[in-house]
């Protein structure tokens, strides 16, 4: 039977390992199927910006093809992909009014703007809620 | 569905929100038809305390002029029917009394969380 969780993601990109631990959680989700949902709140909201780049890397030595720099928007697009490949679907949403604060409106296709009503529906759809939130 | 809020982080992202993140949360999706209450532990206990004052930030001679207010917007909470809880153990731990605590705010012993929990469909902590 096909599950549904939701995540609810806080930190700003690259501060913080929770980041990692939540997007790791999610992508075994998506290898097992899940019906994911993603409720980026505050900075997590960043995470699906558009306008991240890569970059060189001289410490080690690395131009930047050679460093291929690893961005979150570009996890979220492969964690889309993966669970859709699995027979899940990962539907992300960023709060809108969070977005607008940090004017990171440039977000991928794979994402949508949305409200706190949208976490409630995810809630309300799921078998249960994992918040990962700043401390 | 219910669901309980754990709050244990305290006035965060204080320099853009005239809120606080997680209470301003709680009350847009009670407007969307959520059953949410809260409980407070951690530092962010500090919350059940009467009078608090967040007012006063200015920065580069420009001063925040709406500044979260907390007791309002727990109080709001109440009065939409929502229930807020203290964990009376993270009070004391903060030097916080009970007699200190907003009169509208509930206060719980330690013995008292596991079956407050057993209430709620989900927990969410932050």
């Amino acid at each position: 039977m096909s599950k549904t969780l939701t995540f609810v993601l806080m930190d700003a990109p690259f501060e913080n390992s929770r980041t990692v631990t939540g997007l790791r959680l999610i992508d075994i989700a998506a290898h097992r199927g899940y019906h994911l949902k993603v409720f980026a709140y505050e900075g997590a909201v960043s995470l699906a910006f558009k306008e991240q780049k890569p970059h060189a890397n001289a410490v080690h030595g690395h131009d930047i093809d050679e460093e291929n720099h690893p961005l979150p928007h570009k996890w979220i697009e492969a964690l889309h992909k993966t669970a859709s490949a699995h027979g899940g679907s990962l539907d992300w949403v960023n709060c809108g009014l969070c977005v607008d604060e940090r004017g990171v409106n440039n977000a991928i296709e794979c994402t949508r703007r949305g409200t706190p009503a949208d976490l409630w529906s995810f809630a309300c759809e799921s078998e249960n809620t994992l918040v990962i939130s700043t401390s | 569905m219910k669901v309980l809020n754990i709050l244990s982080t305290p006035w965060r992202a204080t320099l853009e929100e005239q809120d606080d993140t997680v209470v301003w949360l709680t009350h847009a999706m009670i407007g969307a038809g959520a059953e949410i209450d809260v409980l407070l532990t951690g530092e962010a206990a500090a919350y059940a305390a009467p009078n608090l004052n967040a007012s006063g930030l200015t920065i580069g001679g420009m001063p925040q002029t709406q500044p979260p207010d907390i007791n309002r917007d727990l109080n709001s909470l109440l009065e939409k029917g929502r229930q807020v809880f203290v964990c009376q153990h993270a009070m004391t731990q903060l030097g916080l009394h009970e007699d200190q605590t907003s009169p509208s705010i509930t206060p719980l012993l330690s013995h008292e969380l596991a079956p407050l929990l057993d209430n709620y469909d989900q927990i969410w902590q932050w």
